[in-house]
């Protein structure tokens, strides 16, 4: 369970920039990667927990979750994954580990009010 | 007036601290000669017997030390130095995962030009590690003949975030009815081309196929010249 932590890492974030520009957050856009090994349903729990008595009480976590992306040496090109639990590509079925996404934990964008 | 909220661009990696510190940890390793192998798992699938059996065996012609996370005891570091090797406990409290401050921490003043082989050994945990880079050149997940074939396809994340798998407990394969190619499968799912390696820490079985492995590794690794 270190979904906090990461909750935790969000806010952190979140009010430095809140506090650099004197405005109040609102609402923080977050993505999220299916291989990031982030649950989102804690994260949103934890996130609540993690505003409580910071500057931003009150926002709303909205997470974008995105699928994993692999690079198929047979059809030279980005693909999606057959399955988390099948770690091929979705075109043709080649083999692969190599990812090119899906293990974001990235803060995108804040919605704020000066 | 009430102001319209407004979007501001953030683009931030939230584990971004503990990604810039791992990567420093990596460049000091590669820079100091040493090669850095960390040790996930569930928890009672045999990692402190492993290492304490691989420390023993290294330890011949090697240089080599440990650092051992655990939620509250000191246990796995006093089971380890009986290998003679240094070891240094990391106790993390109720935290589930090391993360690389915690590693940077620990060395204190080691001096790391002195080791070949420094071996992390995380807590017993399949889900959180996954995310923390520890700025390790190698990723061991073990995984024991005890706990089932298809682990690697409940914990894709972390089998497919490692670099080599590891089956303990071997001698007891037979007893629970191991499938090898279950197993064998269900790790090459989640991780395509991963190498297997099938070990007894108790009756020594695979441990010299494992440290060839390593002492290959460590040579490559010598071989790049430092940045």
């Amino acid at each position: 369970m270190h979904e906090l932590s990461i909750a935790m890492s969000i806010v952190d974030l979140a009010q430095e920039e809140a506090a650099r520009r004197g405005a109040k957050v609102t609402a923080v856009h977050f993505k999220l990667g299916a291989l990031a090994g982030v649950v989102k349903t804690a994260l949103m729990s934890s996130y609540e927990m993690a505003c409580e008595d910071t500057l931003l009480q009150g926002s709303q976590l909205i997470v974008e979750e995105i699928p994993v992306m692999v690079y198929c040496s047979r059809c030279q090109m980005r693909r999606p994954l057959s399955s988390i639990q099948l770690f091929c590509c979705a075109e043709c079925g080649t083999p692969t580990s190599e990812v090119v996404q899906g293990k974001e934990l990235e803060v995108v964008t804040l919605e704020i009010e000066e | 007036m009430i102001a319209e909220p407004r979007l501001v661009e953030v683009r931030k990696n939230v584990l971004k601290k503990n990604d810039i510190c791992a990567r420093t940890l990596r460049d000091r390793f590669q820079a100091a000669g040493v090669l850095v192998i960390s040790l996930v798992s569930s928890p009672g699938s045999g990692k402190t017997a492993f290492l304490e059996k691989t420390l023993t065996c290294l330890r011949k012609d090697y240089r080599v030390a440990a650092l051992v996370g655990d939620l509250a005891t000191e246990n796995d570091a006093l089971r380890l130095a009986r290998s003679q090797a240094p070891v240094k406990q990391i106790t993390t409290g109720t935290l589930c995962h090391l993360e690389a401050a915690m590693v940077e921490t620990a060395l204190g003043d080691w001096d790391l030009s002195q080791l070949d082989f420094l071996f992390i050994e995380n807590v017993g945990n399949l889900v959180c590690p996954s995310s923390y880079d520890l700025g390790e050149a190698v990723r061991l997940v073990l995984i024991s003949v005890t706990e089932g074939e298809d682990k690697p396809l409940k914990y894709p994340t972390i089998f497919n975030s490692a670099d080599v798998a590891v089956i303990t407990k071997i001698d007891l394969a037979k007893a629970v009815e191991f499938d090898w190619t279950a197993a064998a499968a269900s790790i090459q799912a989640v991780r395509p081309g991963m190498e297997v390696f099938k070990v007894s820490a108790k009756s020594g079985e695979g441990m010299e196929d494992f440290t060839k492995f390593v002492s290959a590794r460590l040579t490559q690794m010598r071989a790049v010249p430092a940045v």
